[in-house]
């Protein structure tokens, strides 16, 4: 288990450098570069001042060259300024994380604690009014644009009941009871958001499972229908949603963005797209490089906890690990 | 059995009875309902669409920023409400009659002029500093250190030294002569006694280490009605009234900037009363603001400013469809303007003749008008040899009059207006084809490289009284000789124009400059080199009971006077 694990951290590496490649390389041959921006709305700078400007932050040098200096300075920990908030690099991104894991944390946990419930009820009721109710309910989440859902929220929640906010995120030292109002509305968008896949998985997982072979024994044992499904199936269907859970971390910043954009919540995924769309290098890179790292490493802990539960699956270091 | 069956009858009950609450409430909320907070003495929460870069007023040009410094500190001058210069912390503008502006040969023996200004004797900064000619000489020095990279270069350069009389009054002596030299807006006071060890330490990341960034809520760094109190980066800004501020004390004791970049979200804050204002420098579009204010107009005051973001259409002269003024003609004066300002916008956006707003001193009533005419259109079109094809597209030669017509994705205003254009075109037998793309893409490569081959749609920002000299001189033609050098994109090259250009940086007597900025209107009207369109309007949307904000349509926001805001009982 162990240089399994060490291997895939290895290759994980590997994948992080080249990331950072890909990332630097196509955010630099984007049209426009820092200095343009920086200037965009000064109807008095001259052709020559851009020229000199470049020249002052290397933005003339070759893009290669560039990115060397970049990642010799990331390895050694030097993340460098943001050029958009004139801050360290490590300064912007670690309450941007926080807060990013705060929002997806709770409603990924809410989702599967209402998801789990449904996906169990819909498979043990399937074809019924209850299977199709519950269906419903998860194609309309998984249908409705989450922008549209968001300003839904705030137009019906929001705007009449006063003590809860459309947007923004807690003052400084303001107490756990004004973080928990300012995050009632974007955890609830993104809860029910995933709550229609994570149900329709569920459903699935357990359909599959309820006619397995040792479902059949279970059921000639005489084994109550509760303790068929709770003790016997949805033991073995939740460990394909492991893997699941594992895959949607690495949406943790995509799937969050329009969600922390309606609601100006500070999260990764705003910054990373401001930081990509002005030209902001090292707020970007070191942003995706954490997205990046965050999915593998959800991964590498999903293939792990499989073959934990599952002890048909062993891991290996070699061709035939999980 | 019966247990089961209560507990089951139990469930479905409290679950109805769930259902039923869940529905009510639903029912009962009122959509985009009344506001339910209001601006009170206490704070002014204001909605803004973009977060500042910097705090550091010599850093990046940003509309954020300037809106909100603005508050916390002062420019020496500005243009004011009505486009006229003024002093905000000079005591009188400098002028030839009185001698505190008086021409003089430079050091490299050009032209020059030497200008002389007293701060405001009552100007401290927070920590009750005075703001003396110390602070002057350091913002000199840091916007002259090519290593720092500080904004406004073009006034530094023409700054060959500064003299100074006493701790308030202090001599520019400039290099080059320009017309309008009593605005030095761009030379943003730094307090010396915090600024200069950290510029000293190294000039070359003093961008880096400016206290403006590293401890913006230090009380010295501030000057106007309000310091700043908190930074939530990215986020918002606390501003707090400043005990040592030396003007008139200002309504509001917090102002709070928030930072919301969707403007649905914008609008939908206002309206649960997270925010109170929407700021018109940098809020809504004015068709989104008339799209709210008829849904809401009763809860807010809505205020409409037209300025100097003009809107127009750049015509590649080196096409050889449009080289022919004809043909130029033509398609101005087959876009009805008018009715675009009117339908989209209800007339708060007022159709451009020109590149001069109707509020700048310099505007010429009298410039050449073309109005909707595509009878006219027709025929000039003919005239120049472009006769109607079987599809009703003009044909000359075997070819067709199709333009390509691009500006920027995304925007949806732009777009409409676009179309509508497309239609009345298509009208008079010119066929447009659409290719809009991302604005990065739109402004770094195909406007600045002039890699458009028809015509382009965008806007340009100016100032009051700013010589188009980088968008109408033909030494500002990008080229690839020239590294895509200045803005003339159209390819615009007239020795007349240029000759014009250049005196008006120099003949600065009043009439001499009414008669070039006439001759100036009179040309861009009649050689066409841009299809002028309209300017934009900035829209406030403001609490009902809210006076003396007063929108400027310039660079210089409404801030700059934010202790005149007022709420009335």
């Amino acid at each position: 288990m162990l240089s399994y694990t060490a291997r895939r951290l290895a290759e994980s590496l590997l994948v992080l450098l080249a990331v950072s490649f890909a990332s630097y390389i196509l955010i630099g041959l984007m049209p426009g570069d820092p200095v343009d921006l920086m200037f965009a709305d000064d109807p008095e700078i001259t052709a020559e001042d851009i020229a000199r400007l470049k020249a002052l932050y290397g933005l003339d040098r070759p893009l290669l060259e560039r990115y060397g200096h970049w990642l010799g300075n990331a390895v050694s920990g030097e993340f460098g300024y943001s050029r958009l908030y004139q801050q360290p690099v490590g300064d912007i991104l670690m309450p941007r994380l926080l807060a990013s894991l705060q929002l997806l944390g709770t409603s990924t946990v809410l989702g599967l604690m209402l998801a789990i419930p449904l996906g169990v009820l819909a498979a043990a009721r399937a074809n019924s009014a209850t299977d199709y109710g519950i269906n419903l309910f998860c194609f309309a989440g998984i249908s409705v644009p989450p922008f549209w859902l968001a300003l839904m929220l705030i137009a019906y929640i929001a705007v009449p009941v006063a003590w809860i906010p459309a947007g923004g995120s807690a003052e400084p030292g303001s107490g756990m009871l004004e973080t928990l109002r300012h995050m009632l509305l974007p955890v609830l968008a993104l809860t029910l958001a995933e709550i229609g896949g994570f149900t329709r998985f569920m459903r699935g997982a357990m359909l599959q499972t309820l006619g397995q072979d040792y479902m059949r024994t279970a059921r000639a044992k005489g084994a109550s229908a509760r303790r068929q499904l709770f003790g016997h199936a949805l033991r073995n269907a939740l460990l394909p949603l492991v893997t699941v859970i594992a895959l949607s971390f690495g949406t943790l910043f995509s799937g969050t963005l329009i969600t922390e954009a309606i609601f100006s919540w500070p999260g990764m995924g705003v910054m990373i797209y401001e930081a990509i769309m002005g030209n902001d290098y090292n707020l970007a890179l070191i942003g995706l490089m954490i997205a990046t790292a965050f999915t593998l490493l959800a991964n590498i802990a999903a293939d792990i906890a499989y073959a934990a539960l599952d002890p048909r699956i062993t891991a290996r270091g070699g061709d035939d690990g999980p | 059995m019966a247990t089961t069956h209560t507990r089951v009858l139990a469930a479905r009950a409290i679950a109805a009875a769930l259902t039923i609450i869940a529905a009510a409430a639903i029912c009962s909320i009122p959509f985009w309902s009344t506001p339910s907070g209001a601006a009170d003495k206490s704070r002014l929460t204001i909605g803004m669409s973009q977060y500042p870069a910097t705090l550091s007023p010599v850093f990046e040009s940003m509309m954020a920023k300037a809106y909100v410094l603005a508050m916390a500190r002062r420019p020496i001058t500005v243009y004011d409400q009505d486009w006229r210069p003024t002093c905000l912390v000079c005591t009188k503008l400098p002028s030839l009659e009185d001698g505190t502006a008086v021409w003089e040969t430079a050091e490299n023996g050009d032209p020059g002029i030497a200008i002389s200004y007293t701060l405001n004797p009552a100007a401290v900064w927070g920590d009750g500093t005075p703001v003396t000619t110390d602070d002057v000489l350091l913002s000199v020095e840091i916007g002259q250190d090519p290593q720092t990279g500080a904004l406004n270069a073009e006034l530094f350069r023409r700054i060959d030294k500064v003299t100074v009389q006493d701790d308030k009054s202090f001599t520019l002596h400039m290099n080059k002569r320009t017309c309008n030299f009593e605005n030095i807006a761009g030379l943003a006071l730094l307090p010396n006694h915090i600024e200069r060890p950290i510029y000293e330490a190294d000039p070359q990341s003093y961008r880096r280490r400016t206290a403006y960034d590293a401890d913006p809520t230090n009380p010295g760094l501030w000057f106007g009605p309000y310091r700043v109190a908190r930074v939530a980066v990215g986020q918002s800004i606390l501003l707090e009234r400043n005990p040592s501020w030396w003007g008139p004390e200002p309504y509001f004791d917090e102002i709070e900037v928030r930072a919301i970049q969707n403007t649905s979200a914008l609008i939908a804050n206002l309206l649960a009363g997270d925010i109170d204002m929407i700021a018109g420098e940098l809020g809504l579009a004015a068709d989104q603001a008339l799209g709210f204010e008829s849904r809401s107009g009763d809860d807010y005051q809505f205020l409409y400013k037209s300025g100097l973001v003009y809107e127009h259409i750049d015509v590649n002269l080196d096409t050889p469809s449009l080289t022919d003024l004809r043909v130029r003609q033509a398609l101005i004066h087959g876009i009805d303007r008018q009715a675009i300002s009117e339908q989209l916008f209800q007339g708060k956006q007022p159709v451009a003749h020109g590149n001069v707003n109707p509020l700048d001193k310099w505007y010429d009533p009298d410039v050449p008008k073309y109005d909707y005419d595509p009878t006219k259109s027709v025929e000039l079109l003919k005239d120049a040899g472009w006769d109607a094809g079987p599809d009703g597209i003009r044909v000359k030669d075997g070819e067709r009059l199709t333009l390509t017509f691009q500006t920027t994705a995304e925007n949806k205003t732009r777009e409409l207006v676009q179309q509508v254009i497309q239609n009345q075109w298509r009208a008079i037998g010119v066929e447009a084809v659409l290719k809009n793309e991302q604005p990065r893409i739109f402004f770094a490569d195909t406007i600045t490289k002039r890699a458009f081959d028809g015509v382009v749609m965008y806007a340009w920002l100016s100032a009051p009284e700013s010589i188009p000299f980088s968008t109408l001189h033909s030494s500002q033609i990008p080229t690839e000789e020239n590294a895509w050098q200045g803005q003339n994109y159209p390819g615009y090259n007239s020795p007349e124009m240029d000759e014009t250009i250049d005196r008006l940086e120099t003949d600065c007597a009043d009439e001499d400059q009414r008669v070039l900025w006439s001759d100036l209107q009179a040309r861009y009207a009649r050689d066409l080199p841009v299809l002028p369109l309209y300017f934009r309007a900035e829209p406030y949307v403001l609490p009902k009971n809210m006076t003396g904000l007063r929108p400027t349509g310039h660079q210089y926001p409404s801030s700059l006077w934010v202790e005149e805001w007022r709420l009335t009982e």
